[in-house]
């Protein structure tokens, strides 16, 4: 039993992980319905940037706000010089320039701080966090943080007016340029917000799963899976799905094991969990393209 | 294809052909090193026409070719290895098998499109290492530690070298493939697979079987790219399932891109292109850091990453596409 609300636990705190991303897709997705491939690696790069200001000797908690803005700064650059441009490009050409920034990413902070693995330190005290033999601190910390950018992001789309433009510019560009929001700010600052939240999960994740340039890569496989398991144009839908999906992977692999100390045959286990993720994200593509909270599109031919 | 170019094409070929009987005249020019570059080359053209065949003339996108690329290896590799069968003999065993793989993927990619199609392919490339270390197929697979091969014997005692003969191999697989993909467009399904592209309503409209040719075109386009996989587990002896990760994927995508999307030659272009930058990486790393004194390791990635987003911008149809493009200009201002 304990065993099981342990595995409950560490299910949560990959799924807070999982929401942080998937949110940031599916911020990007709402507002210009591009796919960002290369979200992952971003919020590598922006957990790099955190352990640099960290060895040039600034606290965590400095450093992780330090590197969520840079972050934003970069989201919003990219999306001024590299995606505006190409607005009403064919989505083949979305798609490519999305993987160039994957290789950019990824080559980049290879080449600046090495593939060599890095331990990444956790901020939360061991002592007087996480509840003895069902959640560790680190987790529950991890939980902790991603429910408060949630809500800080909550708070900021639904109570402030530039929350709202920002909204009214991804429902519906022409009518709110008509009421005088600036449509094309919005849209880079919809993906600096992005970069910043995919900031917050790397920074959150490179304690579990350390840091390397390809830290991310399984863990934008499992926000994919979210997102969709969510809907993908629903935001609130992607942090649902980001825990389902977080606590599914991790119950997945305790009825392997289970079943394996019982009858000794090996079916699945941690080995497989980007072959789980692969499983979701095909299966609901075809059988519920609209995900679990998401909005059915009609095509008018 | 008119007939002028088609003459262009049989010179090539028999160039190719004649090239590595040069050996004994000029042996630092063409070596076996270079042959082996080549041939290379060769197999990354074959994978690249692969994806070419489906995103280009069919208007599928897919970011996990990597994931047919190891499939071939793999039935090639496990066949030599289990079942010493010859290593030919696993070129056609390997596209029947990534043609079924490619048909059954084709399926559930029907009701795919665009964005969507390409994260599931994305997603596949993602997963393939973990599928290949899958305990079960261990005995087979071999698990992490990958199938180490023997490299292709010169057959018939003819007097040739190891990389001469594999270069002759890829050559005549090369030479077929390409031959058969030509003449595949040219006729009733090559027009069928393009009008899907360019209209889909309107080609169901016509009355084509636009599921049909679509999960068909899949699996050839799977199976092209298999056979590429099988040559390269003969040409470098040995499959582990992390070379076949996410970055393969994105060098077929590389090669698509740079060579042209939609274009038989871009597909050679495009191969040989990804293979010379991949192999030049180490020299380019060094000149920037040497020459131009900068404190930067750059990688092959760096520049493909750059190169994608330039072409994209700078020359949307690829270089096979902007040079035909400049030809016609040329015959025209003429």
């Amino acid at each position: 039993m304990e065993q099981f609300l342990q595995q409950i636990a560490s299910g949560l705190a990959n799924g807070a992980i999982y929401a942080c991303v998937a949110l940031a897709l599916v911020m990007i997705y709402v507002s210009t319905d591009h796919i960002n491939f290369a979200q992952g690696e971003m919020a590598m790069f922006s957990t790099y940037i955190s352990w640099q200001l960290m060895t040039w000797g600034l606290s965590f908690w400095a450093a992780f706000v330090l590197a969520v803005a840079i972050s934003f700064l970069m989201g919003v650059l990219i999306e001024r010089l590299i995606l505006r441009p190409l607005h009403n490009a064919p989505v083949l050409s979305i798609i490519v320039v999305f993987i160039g920034l994957l290789a950019i990413f990824n080559s980049v902070a290879g080449a600046i701080w090495s593939y060599l693995i890095k331990e990444y330190p956790s901020p939360f005290p061991k002592s007087s966090f996480g509840i003895a033999g069902v959640i560790g601190p680190h987790q529950l910390g991890v939980v902790m943080v991603t429910l408060i950018v949630l809500g800080l992001l909550f708070i900021f789309f639904r109570y402030t007016p530039l929350g709202l433009a920002m909204r009214a510019a991804a429902q519906n560009p022409q009518m709110a340029r008509l009421v005088g929001v600036r449509v094309d700010w919005m849209l880079a600052l919809g993906w600096g917000l992005a970069a910043s939240v995919g900031a917050v999960a790397g920074i959150m994740v490179a304690h579990i799963v350390y840091l390397d340039p390809n830290m991310m890569a399984g863990i934008l496989l499992y926000a994919f899976a979210s997102a969709l398991v969510g809907g993908i144009s629903n935001p609130a839908g992607a942090v649902a799905g980001g825990f389902i999906v977080g606590i599914l992977e991790n119950m997945v692999a305790y009825a392997g094991n289970q079943i394996e100390k019982a009858t000794g045959v090996y079916i699945i286990g941690n080995g497989e969990k980007l072959t789980v993720a692969l499983i979701i994200v095909i299966f609901v593509l075809t059988v519920k393209p609209a995900g679990l909270f998401g909005r059915v599109v009609v095509k008018r031919v | 294809m008119a007939s002028a170019s088609k003459k262009w094409v049989l010179g090539i070929v028999v160039l190719a052909f004649v090239v590595p009987l040069l050996q004994p005249v000029l042996p630092d020019v063409v070596s076996d090193y270079r042959l082996f570059l080549v041939s290379t080359m060769i197999i990354a053209s074959i994978a690249v026409l692969g994806l070419n065949l489906l995103t280009g003339f069919n208007g599928q996108f897919s970011l996990g070719h990597g994931a047919f690329y190891a499939v071939g290896a793999y039935t090639a590799a496990v066949l030599m290895d289990q079942l010493n069968v010859p290593y030919w003999a696993t070129i056609p065993a390997a596209a029947i098998v990534c043609f079924i793989v490619g048909y059954l993927f084709g399926l559930p990619a029907l009701k795919l499109e665009g964005h969507y199609l390409a994260l599931a392919t994305f997603a596949l490339a993602l997963a393939v290492p973990q599928i290949l270390k899958y305990k079960w197929l261990e005995g087979l697979t071999g698990g992490v530690q990958g199938i180490v091969l023997m490299k292709p014997e010169v057959p018939f005692g003819l007097p040739l070298t190891e990389d001469q003969w594999l270069y002759y191999f890829c050559l005549i697989v090369m030479v077929v493939l390409f031959w058969a993909a030509a003449n595949m467009l040219n006729s009733r399904s090559g027009r069928a697979m393009m009008a899907i592209r360019d209209q889909y309503m309107a080609a169901d409209t016509m009355g084509i079987d636009t599921a049909l040719y679509k999960t068909v075109t899949f699996g050839i386009s799977a199976a092209y790219t298999g056979i590429a996989g099988a040559l390269s587990a003969s040409a470098i002896a040995f499959v582990a399932p992390d070379s076949f990760n996410i970055f393969l994927s994105i060098k077929f995508l590389i090669g698509l891109v740079v060579g042209g999307i939609g274009s038989l030659t871009g597909s050679v272009i495009g191969g040989i292109f990804y293979v010379l930058v991949d192999n030049s990486a180490q020299a380019l790393s060094q000149f920037v850091k040497n020459d131009l004194g900068l404190p930067f390791d750059l990688s092959a990635y760096t520049v493909f990453g750059v190169l994608l987003i330039a072409i994209i911008y700078l020359m949307p149809m690829g270089i096979a596409g902007g040079v035909a493009m400049a030809w016609r200009k040329m015959r025209s201002a003429r």
